[in-house]
């Protein structure tokens, strides 16, 4: 098994060789070992993507708008992700954002994985068929499972969720209801002795 | 007296941190006081008559085991190198996290002895190899087998039987990554596993070395004496390799240098320093004089700073005994400014470490500090401004911005990592071929340019704007802000100028290990020896925290 480390040096180094610049490489190789470590084919779509990268006549997405298409062309996946990560602080009050026609798709997962933690809000994305939410880069929670390379999206839509229970309030309660059967319940000696300062607690 | 820190533009030039010395807060010493209680054991010693086998040994805590998996093979004198592009070695070794299995050992055996061309899995977390310094390691043989110690002296002027070539960790060729393990209280210092492999690693030589004795003449052989081994070690070769890490590890390097500065203004700002304290201190530098007296080397650079370092250290010591009163106020303060007017780089960080040495309470609870959680400052602030990075440049690297890397001089070398090996090596860029696949080591160069293209950019441009037009600039804006916050976190030097020293950057890493003893081969690699003197895993439960003076 190769180490997360080796995967983040690897991916690095052959981004360079693949005509990224140092800063871009740099941020590559940390995407490709989070990817690894989310269980998602971080190695096998970089490498079938720089494989087929020269011929692929990518458009570079510098700058991220609400939606963002091309037809003639596709997206190159890093370059719109470092867009994306580096533009968060101008897209976080936009609610949904869309592309087209992104390549390599997985590979542009782990720079919205890296601003849902930068905003500290939770991102729904859905590639296709395909949903993702990623949760503030603690982890990505996705409902496919196959190892598989994806060549190209023809929609991503992109959906910045509000910090919100994913509970009722009337589940919280029954639960925290129950929760109090670990308290004691105080008699006026309790009340007296169990705290620190008593009457000067305010003062 | 509010002692401000010292100036990293200062700190942080090349020659003065080529000039740093091992310290209580170095990493060998670290360890020892860390596995003090640790159980010691040899769990398993299956060598030939000839030294050739498999040995394991342990440190073991409650439910934690840290097992030394050590593999001794025959090697043909035409094989022995201690150069990184050998393949074979006298010996090699892993950490395995925990008790190994016969199945694990099965394994290893296969893999360890490759070292770069093996597989390691997440259940090892060091890995190195060592080569016999054949000349002392048959003398002491043949003298033990004889029934006699074996020649001091020339003990002493190598300093060890055995010397590591390399020692890898983090990941490398399958180890465990660092995640997996971080939160380990007992190896919270930098390093503390590497440490411990090599620690280990000397017991390994001790045992075979009387084990080879015996076998040979088992009548009339006697082991190497007690005191001889604590007074050998394990010697190191140490190429490039080193000199990248200390720029590709920002806020660790910081954290190191940090930790050092702090313990200094600490110190320096002591009002009243009581007379065990000032004792402890006269009393180690004047012992330390023995380690500058046994440094043997061949290289003139090296014997020209210890010369100086010789003659510095003995005019101070007489200036402590005879001019210097430890009742005034903030002696320390003083001996330091005193230092700073009258000594050079060499002696003045010498006796830094060496005002360390009483301060226990200063100096322990910065030695957990000295790790870096670096994920966190990797993403760049792309909401500040131009204005701000141009801030940043100007406050944090007024020097670099001086050099003219127009001038071919100040820009003669270039980094590159070797195909054959993977390793990092410095070239003559108008000389050699491959400059255009140039490592992004070159930061004082980056820096200047950076500031070129701000300097015509818009100071309110946010730069999440100035990184879409500046890919080529990425990795210089990431590392201004990580400089923002880390003082101590840059190279204030040239890594690629004609008059670089790169032995410089490996001494500062290596000082920080606690090596002692630098013999640069050559301006690119040297050899230094670690643990010399130190105790033996027998005697770690009660010993002398001082023991690198005695």
């Amino acid at each position: 098994m190769r180490s997360l480390s080796e995967i983040d040096t690897v991916s690095k180094r052959s981004s360079r060789a693949a005509g990224y610049s140092w800063g871009i490489s740099e941020e590559i190789g940390k995407n490709i070992r989070l990817l690894e470590m989310f269980s998602l084919p971080g190695i096998k779509n970089l490498n079938d993507f720089y494989k087929k990268k020269k011929d692929l006549k990518l458009e570079e997405l510098t700058l991220i708008k609400e939606k963002n298409e091309t037809s003639k062309s596709k997206f190159c996946p890093i370059i719109a992700g470092v867009s994306f990560l580096d533009q968060i602080g101008n897209l976080k009050n936009i609610n949904k954002i869309k592309f087209t026609n992104i390549a390599y798709p997985i590979l542009f997962l782990p720079f919205v994985s890296r601003a849902s933690e930068v905003i500290g809000k939770r991102i729904h994305l859905k590639l296709d068929d395909k949903e993702f939410i990623m949760n503030f880069n603690n982890s990505i929670s996705y409902n496919f499972f196959k190892s598989e390379i994806i060549e190209l999206s023809e929609v991503i839509s992109i959906n910045i969720l509000e910090n919100k229970d994913t509970f009722s309030e009337i589940e919280w309660k029954e639960l925290y209801k129950l929760s109090e059967d670990t308290f004691v319940e105080e008699n006026e000696s309790l009340k007296q002795g169990g705290a620190g300062a008593g009457l000067t607690d305010n003062d | 007296m509010d002692i401000p820190l010292r100036n990293p533009n200062t700190i942080m030039k090349l020659s003065r941190l080529g000039s740093f010395h091992q310290s209580k807060l170095s990493f060998l010493r670290s360890f020892l006081k860390e596995f003090k209680d640790w159980e010691y054991k040899r769990d398993l010693f299956d060598l030939n008559e000839h030294g050739f086998g498999t040995a394991v040994y342990s440190f073991k805590k409650n439910n934690r085991v840290y097992s030394l998996v050590c593999f001794a093979n025959k090697l043909n004198e035409d094989e022995r190198s201690d150069r990184v592009i050998a393949t074979k070695w006298d010996a090699a070794f892993t950490l395995h996290d925990g008790v190994p299995t016969k199945e694990d050992i099965e394994r290893l055996l296969n893999e360890v002895p490759k070292q770069e061309f093996g597989r390691l899995s997440f259940k090892e977390l060091t890995l190195s190899r060592a080569n016999k310094s054949v000349r002392v390691f048959n003398h002491v043989v043949e003298n033990l087998s004889n029934g006699i110690q074996p020649d001091r002296e020339l003990l002493s002027k190598v300093g060890y039987l055995y010397r590591t070539t390399a020692v890898y960790g983090s990941g490398k060729f399958g180890l465990a990554d660092r995640f997996r393990i971080k939160n380990r209280e007992e190896i919270y210092g930098p390093f503390r596993l590497e440490m411990m492999l090599v620690y280990l690693v000397r017991q390994f030589t001790f045992d075979q070395v009387n084990h080879v004795a015996h076998k040979k003449n088992p009548k009339k052989a006697v082991k190497l004496d007690i005191e001889i081994c604590k007074s050998l070690g394990i010697g190191n070769s140490t190429g490039l390799g080193m000199a990248p890490f200390i720029v590709n590890h920002p806020s660790l390097l910081n954290n190191w240098i940090y930790a050092r500065e702090i313990c200094l203004k600490k110190i320096r700002g002591i009002k009243k320093v009581n007379s065990k304290d000032s004792d402890l201190f006269k009393d180690c530098l004047k012992k330390s004089i023995k380690n500058i007296t046994s440094w043997n080397t061949d290289s003139e650079y090296q014997k020209k700073k210890i010369k100086g370092l010789f003659s510095e250290l003995n005019q101070f010591i007489l200036y402590l005994d005879n001019d210097f009163d430890f009742n005034e106020e903030f002696p320390f303060n003083k001996i330091y400014l005193y230092l700073e007017n009258n000594y050079d780089e060499e002696c003045i960080e010498y006796v830094v470490s060496m005002m360390m040495e009483p301060y226990d309470d200063i100096v322990s609870p910065l030695i957990k500090k000295m790790s870096s959680e670096e994920e966190k400052y990797f993403n760049i602030p792309t909401d500040r401004t131009v204005s701000d990075l141009k801030t940043i440049l100007e406050e944090k690297y007024s020097d670099i911005l001086k050099i003219d890397f127009l001038k071919k001089e100040n820009q003669l070398n270039f980094w590159f990592i070797s195909k054959n090996k993977e390793e990092p090596r410095l070239a003559n860029r108008f000389d050699e071929v491959g400059s255009e696949l140039e490592q992004p080591l070159a930061i004082a160069r980056d820096i200047k340019k950076l500031y070129e293209v701000i300097k015509s950019s818009k100071n309110n441009l946010k730069i999440s704007e100035f990184l879409s037009q500046n890919f080529d600039l990425r990795h210089v804006v990431r590392r201004a802000f990580i400089v923002e916050k880390f003082p101590y976190s840059e190279i204030q030097d040239n890594t690629i100028g004609k008059e670089i020293i790169p032995i410089d950057m490996l001494r500062l890493k290596l000082s920080f290990f606690g090596a002692l003893k630098f013999d640069p081969r050559s301006d690119k690699w040297l050899r230094i020896c670690m643990f010399q003197g130190a105790p033996l895993p027998e005697q770690l439960k009660n010993y002398n925290e001082h023991w690198v003076y005695n």
